[in-house]
This record gives structure tokens, sequence and C-alpha cells, in this order.
């Protein structure tokens, strides 16, 4: 099964490591991860996408809170929240297929962000579902690169997650 | 006043109340090694960074402080590996201290650069790379804040050449503070209420005892505990030394080459109690077959072990010397329902009785050649009750446990977790450092022996007496064992073909040596060996193809010993 867990992290050199090292030396899967300094600059908070059983989350998060710069882990998998991924598409882009793909990107409210003669560069951001879907839609014109910003997550309601709760 | 980053991590060592160091110099640590020479901390030079680390391990294990070696960057610095993961594996509390490039040249490939975060970070419990001069006093203090708390284990600090001469105002922290390590110290006391109610409302108990009763001396309340519930004990060989062997609620070790009735009980229980131990696959066996039928309560200061090998029905994160007073105080309030329950669970005591009698600990003597395992016997007879016990990794490590009886904490200490051959040797220089009144004694093997050897020479330098017996085989047995008993006998790269004459290895260093051939020797030269000043060799020349039984074959369940 899919989880979401994000992670609130020591903002300090070489904390990536401890993380992504627990994950592939315990055998533990990263779908993706992501990582940006949060509203106190001292912490950065990790975003990581995994998947197991209960017993494989339930080790992925005692293991995570075991580490020293680890201040919190919040695991998703039962509680509310709101999933964005960011993604960059390069698509070939010849005279016939320039107004399906400018009509596409116009559906998912996506934006161009770069042109070309011969390609569009488009930035979408979604659930990473709709990402997909429109990829898929996207296909057919032609893609040449994706990047994907792997996704990030927010709690609903007004609790805000910090080092002190 | 200004110091520099040597002398303030000399000074945070003593703040620490650090005596006794062990280690070995190069340049990067040619500052640091200097200023030693201007404190009072007393430092041993092994021959090797691995035996400084063993040896530091050791010390810890036997004295409840945090051990500390030094070492210096690149190949000393690597050299410490197997010492660090040896102690990360057995929770020992240690300060490691490598020297490293200097900061401009890190990443650089200098000469004797090798990424010590990187390489330990998986065998530590927390790493550090000192970058600035003013953060060294913080972070000595935070390790050894981490090393001795929660579940202990070894920091490492990386500390770069230019650190080590730079200098700032020393200021000491009184506190530490960790937003991301707050270990759970004190025990849900709702846990403790359950765990009470499931004590006593079980008719066949074990108490299931690990390194952890070890490490947080609780040999005295896990006494109060047993006794007051009348619950036959199994340690592993981490928690060998916390319960005397010889109580009559002693079930000795459990697991591969546990006792019978030890694996017996377990697998018939209908309550274990796991105290400290984290059912390691040596301990457990097949797991679909590990006691079927018993609820399982894990104490355990380290959630990560809790449910991690296998299923728990009461999870209890805390310290022993927290929870079993708790648990205690809660299973003495109504005295009369204890002596029932401790009446209803008497069948079950028969019933062990039954298997102690049925399979006892045992081994075929003869006259013609010495068996390894009357040579641990006699020892055991000929040693005083606090002499410490270290052993390498093989048979002889199994019939140390088998066959010496422990009854006072802290006296058998012995690579467990990673099973690292060659420990034994140092970690009796580092107990004897710790303790140079006591008897000190490593049980080896010829193989092992041979891993470390090159410590006698520290030995004989520092005058520490420890006694060393060689259980000799010509084999690495414990794997010729296993060649035996599944590979059809094919020897393949177990026999050590050369004899070694370990008297004049002995000699060579200035130490003494003894051989017994024949079992009428071994008493002789027992006495002979140990009442000798300085350190010993005593060469046991044993049957060659003895097995160390009972025996549990790898993946099979607890109840399915090899006996014979
Ligand atoms: C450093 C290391 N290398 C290899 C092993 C694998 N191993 C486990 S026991 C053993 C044999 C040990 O032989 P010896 O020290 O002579 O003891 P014996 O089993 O004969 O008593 C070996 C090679 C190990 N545990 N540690």
């Amino acid at each position: 099964m899919r989880h979401v867990i994000s992670i609130l992290v020591e903002n300090e050199f070489g904390v990536l490591p401890r993380v992504s090292g627990l994950f592939s030396g315990r055998g533990f899967n990263i779908e993706s991860l992501s990582v940006a300094p949060t509203l106190d600059e001292t912490i950065s908070r990790m975003t990581i996408v995994t998947s197991g059983d209960d017993r494989i989350l339930e080790q992925i998060t005692k293991q995570l809170n075991k580490l020293i710069d680890v201040i919190k882990v919040i695991d998703f998998t039962d509680q509310p929240f709101v999933e964005r991924e960011m993604a960059m598409i390069k698509i070939s882009a010849d005279m016939q297929s320039r107004a399906e793909i400018l009509r596409i990107v116009d559906i998912f409210r996506a934006n161009v962000v770069d042109v070309t003669p011969r390609s569009y560069s488009v930035e979408v951001t979604g659930a990473p579902s709709k990402i997909d879907a429109m990829i898929e839609l996207l296909r057919p014109m032609g893609l040449k690169e994706i990047v994907r910003s792997g996704p990030i997550v927010l709690g609903r309601g007004p609790k805000a997650w910090k080092n002190e709760d | 006043m200004k110091k520099t980053g040597s002398q303030i991590l000399l000074e945070c060592l003593q703040l620490e109340g650090v005596e006794t160091i062990f280690g070995y110099p190069g340049g990067t640590v040619i500052n640091l090694y200097d200023d030693l020479m201007d404190t009072p901390i007393n430092h041993i030079l092994t021959r090797h960074e691995q035996a400084a680390v063993h040896a530091a391990d050791a010390y810890a294990r036997a004295t409840g402080k945090v051990g500390v070696a030094i070492a210096t960057s690149g190949p000393g610095a690597t050299n410490t590996v197997t010492g660090i993961a040896t102690a990360y594996m057995d929770s020992t509390p240690m300060v490691i201290i490598t020297g490293q490039v200097p900061t401009p040249l890190i990443g650089n490939d200098a000469f004797q650069e090798a990424d010590m975060v990187g390489i330990t970070r998986p065998i530590t419990k927390h790493n550090y790379l000192v970058r600035d001069v003013k953060d060294l006093a913080r972070i000595v203090k935070q390790a050894f804040h981490i090393a001795s708390t929660g579940r202990p284990g070894p920091v490492l600090i990386d500390l770069p050449k230019d650190i080590q001469v730079a200098s700032t105002t020393f200021f000491y922290p009184d506190t530490v503070e960790l937003r991301g390590y707050k270990p759970t110290i004190i025990p849900n006391p709702r846990q403790l209420d359950k765990a009470a109610e499931m004590i006593l409302a079980a008719r066949k108990p074990v108490l299931y005892v690990g390194g952890g009763a070890t490490l947080s001396d609780v040999d005295k309340e896990l006494m109060i505990l047993a006794e007051a519930i009348q619950a036959p004990v199994t340690t592993t060989l981490m928690g060998m030394s916390s319960f005397p062997s010889r109580h009559p609620l002693s079930l000795g070790m459990l697991g591969m080459h546990g006792t019978f009735y030890a694996n017996m009980a377990v697998t018939n229980s209908d309550l274990l109690i796991a105290l400290g131990a984290r059912f390691d696959d040596r301990v457990t066996g097949k797991i679909a077959t590990f006691a079927p039928n018993a609820k399982i309560i894990h104490v355990d200061v380290d959630p990560t072990s809790i449910k991690k090998n296998v299923r728990v029905d009461l999870p209890v994160v805390g310290v022993l010397p927290k929870v079993l007073p708790g648990l205690i105080e809660r299973l003495q309030k109504d005295p009369e329902t204890l002596e029932r329950v401790v009446a209803s669970s008497q069948a079950w005591r028969n019933q062990v009785q039954e298997w102690k009698e049925q399979h006892p600990m045992t081994y075929k003597n003869t006259k013609a050649t010495i068996k390894p395992q009357y040579v641990i016997e006699k020892l055991c007879e000929l040693t005083a009750d606090d002499a410490i016990i270290t052993t390498e990794v093989g048979q002889h490590q199994m019939w140390a446990a088998q066959f010496y009886d422990f009854s006072v904490p802290r006296t058998f200490l012995t690579s467990g977790g990673l099973g690292t051959m060659g420990f034994g040797l140092p970690a009796a220089l580092g107990a004897q450092a710790a303790f140079p009144k006591r008897q000190v004694i490593d049980i080896s093997g010829d193989g092992s022996f041979q891993m470390n050897s090159q410590e006698l020479a520290t030995l004989v330098q520092y005058r520490l007496p420890v006694k060393i017996v060689i259980l000799n085989n010509n084999f690495l047995g414990m794997v010729r064992q296993w060649q035996q008993l599944f590979f059809d006998k094919r020897y393949s790269q177990t026999c050590m073909e050369l004899p070694i004459d370990f008297i004049k290895l002995a000699q060579a260093y200035g130490a003494e040596g003894f051989r017994a051939t024949k079992p009428e020797e071994v008493e002789k030269v027992l006495r002979q060996g140990l009442e000798t000043p300085g350190p010993v060799i005593m060469e046991f020349k044993v049957a060659r193809e003895e097995n160390v039984l009972p025996m549990v074959p790898a993946g099979a369940g607890l109840n399915e010993m090899v006996l014979s």
C-alpha cells in the first residue's frame, strides 16, 4: 500500500543521506522524496512516498524517529491531506499538434513556460493522478522530457505541524 | 581563555569523567596526542585500531561507563569499523574519535582521507564531522549524552586536523538540547497495569532476558520479579550474567545453542515476558513456530525493537530500572492473589523440572582426549565469582555460555550481535585495564585468537595480567560443525593446517605459556596458568570434531533440536 510521510528534520549538513540510507539499508522503498526548508529555517521538511504493509510502515516511522536529526514524523495514512505534485513537460510541437497541445494545457489548467518552433514546455500542478492523465494525453504528440517534483502534502484543517506539536 | 580544538576535546573528556582511553596515533591526530601528554588521562596504545575499539567497548561493558577510542584518519579510521559495528550491534555506549584531513582538503581524495561519517552512518547511533572549532564542546557533550542514554550505542566524532589546531573560548554546556532525541525512559503506567494483569493471568510464564538487562544493571530487580512470580528465567548470550546460572529458576540460554529446557519452556509457555531482548533470529528459530501459544509482553527502551521480528501483545517502552520496580509494585500490591497465582503455576515449574532432568546440559567426557566443555567447567571451578570472561566467536564461545556459571553482572563480555572473531583478546585487555585486580580470562579458539594476537604485546607492555584459554581444535570449529552437519563433511577451508606453537608465541611477546594435551593435565595447567603473574596463554589440545549441542538447525523451530 502507498503511504505518504512528512518528516521534519534538522536543516543540517548530511541529514539527507541519514534518511535515504535508512531506507536503502533496511530495504524500504522510496517512490519519491522532496525536501526544502520550512517557515522555521532551522528545520527542513521532507515528503517521502513509500509503500509497504502496516508492519513495514510501523518500522519505517519508528526507525525514522530513532534518527537523532529527525524531529518529527507525520504519517498521513489515517489523516485527510491535500497532495500536489508539479511536473514540467517538454513536448514536440508541429503545425498540426500545436492547437491540440494548447487545448490539453487549458483543460488541465497548466501553463506554457517555453515555446520554440518545434516544442512546447508546459508546467502543471496537481494530484499525481492528474499529472499521469495529462501525460497520457500528451504522449501521442511526442513526449521529449518530463521532470516531476514528487508529491508534497499538507494536512487538512487548521492544525499545523510544527516542531512543538 | 582560548583553547585549541584538541585541548578542548581533552578537557571535555575529563569533564565527562573519562580516565582511560585506547588508541593509536597518526598524522591527523598528532596534535591531539601532543596535548594528551599534558593531561592525566591514561592512554593505552594497542597494536591495531580495531583492538583499541574492542578494548574501549569492553571497558564500557565491564564498567557501565562510556568507552573512548582514538584513531587517525584514513586507514586508522577504517580499521575501527569492525569495532564500531560490534559495539553498535551490542548497544555499547562509546565515543570514537577519528582524525580527519584538514577541512579545506576534505573531498579531494587527500592523503589518508576516508569519509568516516559516510562509512559509519549505518553502524553508529549518531556521528559528527566537526566543521567549526566553536561547535566542538557542544558536539562532545551531545556525543556522550547520546551514547549513554536511551538504547546506548557508539557515537563517532570525526575531527579534522585544522579544527584541532584552531582555537576558541572554551565553554562546556551543562545540558544538551536535542529536539529530535528524547528517548522514552518512563513507561506508560497503563501499560504496566496491563502487564501486571497479564502476568497474574498466566499459568506458564517465562522471563526472557536480554542485553538490555545487563546494560541497565537490573539484576536485583530481575531477581525480585522472578522470585515473586516464580517464573523460569532464560537469558540471551547478552543477558547471561544478569541472572545467576545456578539459581533454581534459571534455564540458561535459549536459541540456536540454548538448553533443551529453555527452548522447550519458551515453546510451551503461555506468557513470554521479554526484558531488553530483541528476538534475534538466533534466538527465535523459525518465527512461525516460536512460542506459538504465548502472549508476548515486550519491554524495551528502543521502540524499533518491538514488533520488528515477532508479533507482540503488549509493548512497553521504557528503561528496565523504571519498568521493573513499577511492575513489581503492582504485582505485590495484593499478596494473596500473587500467592494463588504462584501456586497455580506449580504444574508448569514441575514440567520445566522434568525437562531439565530429561536433557540436562551435558557432554561425554573421555580419558583419551580433552573435551573442550571439560576445560570450561574446570576453569569455572578454579576462578573467582567476579572473574570477567571474554570470548572470541565460535564453538568455544557457545561452550563458555553453556558450561561456565555466571553469577555477577557484567562478567561475560562477548560479541553477540555481530559475532566478531578477534573481539575477545582486546576485550580482555579493556576489561583488565578497568579492573586491574580482578581475574580476566579470554576464552578463545585457535582461529579467532590469530585475528588479534598482536595484542599480547599491549598486555605485556601495560602489565595487564590477562589469562588466555585457547581451545585448540586446529579447525575453524563452528564452521566445520556446519559443514559436517549440513555439507556432508566437506571441510572446505576450515582446517587450520599449520599448527601454531602458541607457547612460543606467548614467549616471543614476553608472556608465559602452558599446554595440556591430555585430560589429566587440564587442571594442573589451569592452576599453573591462573597462578602465574602477568599475561599467560593456556593452550588445550581438544577433541577436534566435538560439536556444540543442542543445536537448532537454521530455519527450524526452537523445539526441533538436534540433541546428540
Ligand atoms: C571476523 C569473522 N570472520 C569470520 C567469521 C565466521 N566464523 C564464525 S565462527 C568461525 C570459526 C571460529 O574458529 P575458532 O576461533 O578456532 O573457534 P572454534 O569454533 O573452533 O571454537 C568463523 C570463521 C566470524 N564470526 N568473524
